[in-house]
């Protein structure tokens, strides 16, 4: 209890009014704990940290932490940190996103941010609604389902952000759930270490919205529901298409070495200096 | 016979009853209830309609042009940074003379962010080329939607039209609305029988690339509709009361013709203006309002005949000018009692900002300082009610 009181009181903000906005059972501040443990172990002072986020449930998060914070506009939060991560590259620049917030309104951005490979981090809580604006389906919201615009069912196909980072090029990938809370820590902690466009995507429920509509439960179930269907990336390599149908792989889907775009940049500008002038 | 209902709720009943046929929206508060319930009539099957949730407002307002090009009547509704994100598709909805209707309900823009009301969204969109209208209450929305549709399809008109009404103080209130009948309302209003239309057997090409000899000509043509199109406004809304008994004008008075001072302005607030008025009266003081219904095409015509000769005017306006000399509506009242050479002195009062009550004592209290108030000395003319140090 101790340590968690020690990091509350390091890394919240004392001015802030708590409680905080989110739902009870939500899954957001299980992400922020997480989040707070990892960014402890890595070692980064408070100051060298940007935390950069958008609109929506998960886009209110930087508003209780002690960082350098920006709090933008719906989509456009991995622009913003594009600009601060080219102004200052030495700063850690954390971007907090909902899945409707990165990849429907800002979908865009964030594949060209993955293309790029620049150095920041993109987390991103899918808890495959909007929750915030009464719980609208959003593009990650799986076919066949309920929202409050779908319903009778989801006529769409989901996107997988993880896969969809992998594809567009991202550096480092990985997806866990609010459920294995300890794991979440090892997946930022290695995400924050990684140069180039690191994504964590955090498999959440939005019980108020989303599970109430599909009866799936209250939020412990709906966590008991993320428990059952992830399954390892070790453990899915040993499992066949069949007995991974219903299933989602959590841990490190991607880590590579790729030419990361600030540093790319930086080459092309020190040339650009040392050529003399036609 | 009334019926207690939410604005928004109310709003989408009147899109339905003007038989909308596509709807593209994307969630934003405090708008969300309208096409939130649209979704709900469709998914019920109340309402024969395309609903496409879209992942941006940029989409959306893409969406309705696509729609409307296409020949079917369209509707949305936003907010905010959604009204300011659809902005670059606001010139071509007008520029394509398609004839979208679009409820914003206004405010705050974001930053600092906050979701409550003011009329900075819709100010920064003023000059996009579409008609705009102004509710004070939940029934005016309601007829305002429904007249929307029939100014915005009138062949000489062919223009999008934004029914504007305020974030919370208007859209989330439960008020005795009177809704007309499905017959009543399809009497008014006809379907839309469009002009041009994307058809494959008939193709024909909207928003092609202008040169430099022909932009200025489509340009002139397009001001010259949105223009020409008040006394259709004026007729809609003539015939609005002859066929449903609730009579509207672009521009409205209260107690105007007892007053030498007047407040103008736009939206809601109004109605705390009228309170302020009725408790001045109560004093044996005179004043009065004049409430635009219509913003664009801005109603000269009718200003000039409500400022009549009054000596004093207040203009309230629920933005801040960014920079300019004063607040939107200010400059174009200024403008016009320059160029009439009229005796009327007028100020700017900002009030309201992101949420901020403006309650009738402020009024009354501009009434009672509006008349000391050196103006001529200052660099800024505007002043802001209420705002701490």
């Amino acid at each position: 209890m101790a340590e968690v009181t020690k990091l509350i009181h390091e890394y919240l903000r004392h001015d802030k009014k708590f409680p905080h906005v989110w739902c009870p059972g939500c899954g957001i501040g299980i992400m922020l704990g997480a989040l707070i443990r990892a960014i402890d172990r890595t070692g980064f002072s408070k100051d060298e940290i940007v935390m950069i986020s958008g609109i929506g449930c998960t886009g209110r998060l930087p508003v209780y932490v002690d960082f350098n914070t920006l709090h933008t506009t719906h989509g456009r939060a991995l622009t913003f940190a594009t600009g601060v991560k080219l102004a200052k590259p030495s700063l850690k620049v954390i971007v907090i996103m909902g899945d409707g917030d990165a990849v429907a309104i800002g979908g865009n951005h964030f594949i060209h941010a993955a293309r790029r490979n620049i150095d920041v981090t993109a987390i991103i809580l899918n808890n495959s609604v909007y929750g915030m604006t009464g719980g609208q389906f959003s593009p990650t919201t799986p076919y066949g389902m309920k929202t409050t615009t779908t319903m009778y069912s989801n006529v769409e196909q989901a996107f997988k952000i993880s896969e969809l980072a992998i594809t567009a090029g991202a550096a480092f990938v990985a997806r866990g759930t609010v459920y294995h809370t300890r794991g979440l820590d090892s997946l930022f902690e290695r995400a924050f270490m990684k140069k180039g466009f690191s994504v964590v995507e955090v498999i959440s429920h939005c019980h108020t919205q989303y599970g109430r509509l599909n009866r799936m439960g209250t939020a412990v179930e709906m966590m008991e529901w993320q428990r059952d269907h992830a399954v390892t990336v070790e453990k899915a390599a040993q499992m066949n298409e069949e007995e991974l149908r219903d299933k989602f792989k959590v841990g490190v889907l991607a880590d590579r070495e790729l030419p990361v775009f600030e540093d790319e940049y930086g080459k092309i500008r020190a040339m650009s200096k040392g050529t003399p002038a036609k | 016979m009334k019926k207690g209902i939410e604005v928004s709720i109310a709003a989408s009943m009147a899109a339905k009853l003007a038989r909308v046929e596509v709807i593209a929206a994307y969630p934003i508060t405090p708008q969300t209830h309208i096409v939130e319930h649209l979704s709900e009539l469709v998914a019920n099957g109340e309402l024969d309609a395309a609903y496409i949730n879209v992942e941006s407002e940029h989409s959306a307002m893409s969406a309705c042009c696509g729609s409307s090009a296409a020949g079917a009547r369209t509707f949305t509704s936003t907010s905010a940074q959604g009204l300011e994100l659809m902005h670059e598709i606001l010139f071509i909805a007008s520029g394509m003379r398609l004839p979208i209707v679009m409820a914003t309900v206004n405010r705050a823009l974001s930053s600092p962010l906050s979701i409550w009301g003011d009329h900075s969204d819709v100010m920064a969109a003023r000059d996009t080329g579409w008609i705009m209208l102004f509710c004070e209450n939940g029934q005016e929305v309601v007829d305002s939607i429904i007249m929307a549709f029939k100014i915005a399809e009138d062949r000489r008109v062919l223009l999008p039209v934004m029914v504007n009404l305020d974030g919370f103080s208007l859209s989330h209130v439960i008020e005795p609305i009177e809704f007309p009948s499905q017959d009543e309302v399809d009497r008014f209003l006809p379907p839309y029988s469009p002009l041009y239309t994307l058809h494959p057997d008939k193709p024909v090409t909207m928003g092609a690339y202008a040169m430099p000899e022909l932009y200025t000509e489509a340009k002139y043509a397009q001001e010259m509709a949105i223009v020409n199109s008040r006394s259709v406004v004026a007729q809609a809304m003539e015939e609005f009361g002859k066929s449903f008994g609730r009579s509207y004008k672009l521009v409205e008075t209260y107690n105007t013709e007892n007053a030498d001072f007047v407040f103008i302005a736009l939206g809601a607030i109004n109605e705390n203006i009228k309170t302020a008025i009725d408790a001045l009266k109560e004093e044996g003081k005179e004043a009065g309002l004049i409430s635009l219904r219509l913003f664009r095409p801005f109603p000269v015509e009718e200003l000039l005949t409500a400022l009549g000769n009054k000596k004093r005017a207040a203009v309230i306006e629920r933005v801040m000018p960014g920079g300019a000399l004063n607040s939107p509506l200010y400059n174009e009242v200024s403008s016009l009692v320059h160029a009439h050479n009229m005796n009327l002195s007028v100020q700017n009062y900002i009030l309201g900002l992101g949420g901020r009550d403006a309650q009738p004592e402020e009024f009354m209290e501009i009434f009672r300082t509006a008349d000391t108030k050196e103006t001529s000395k200052k660099d800024m003319n505007f002043t802001v009610i209420g705002v701490r140090a």
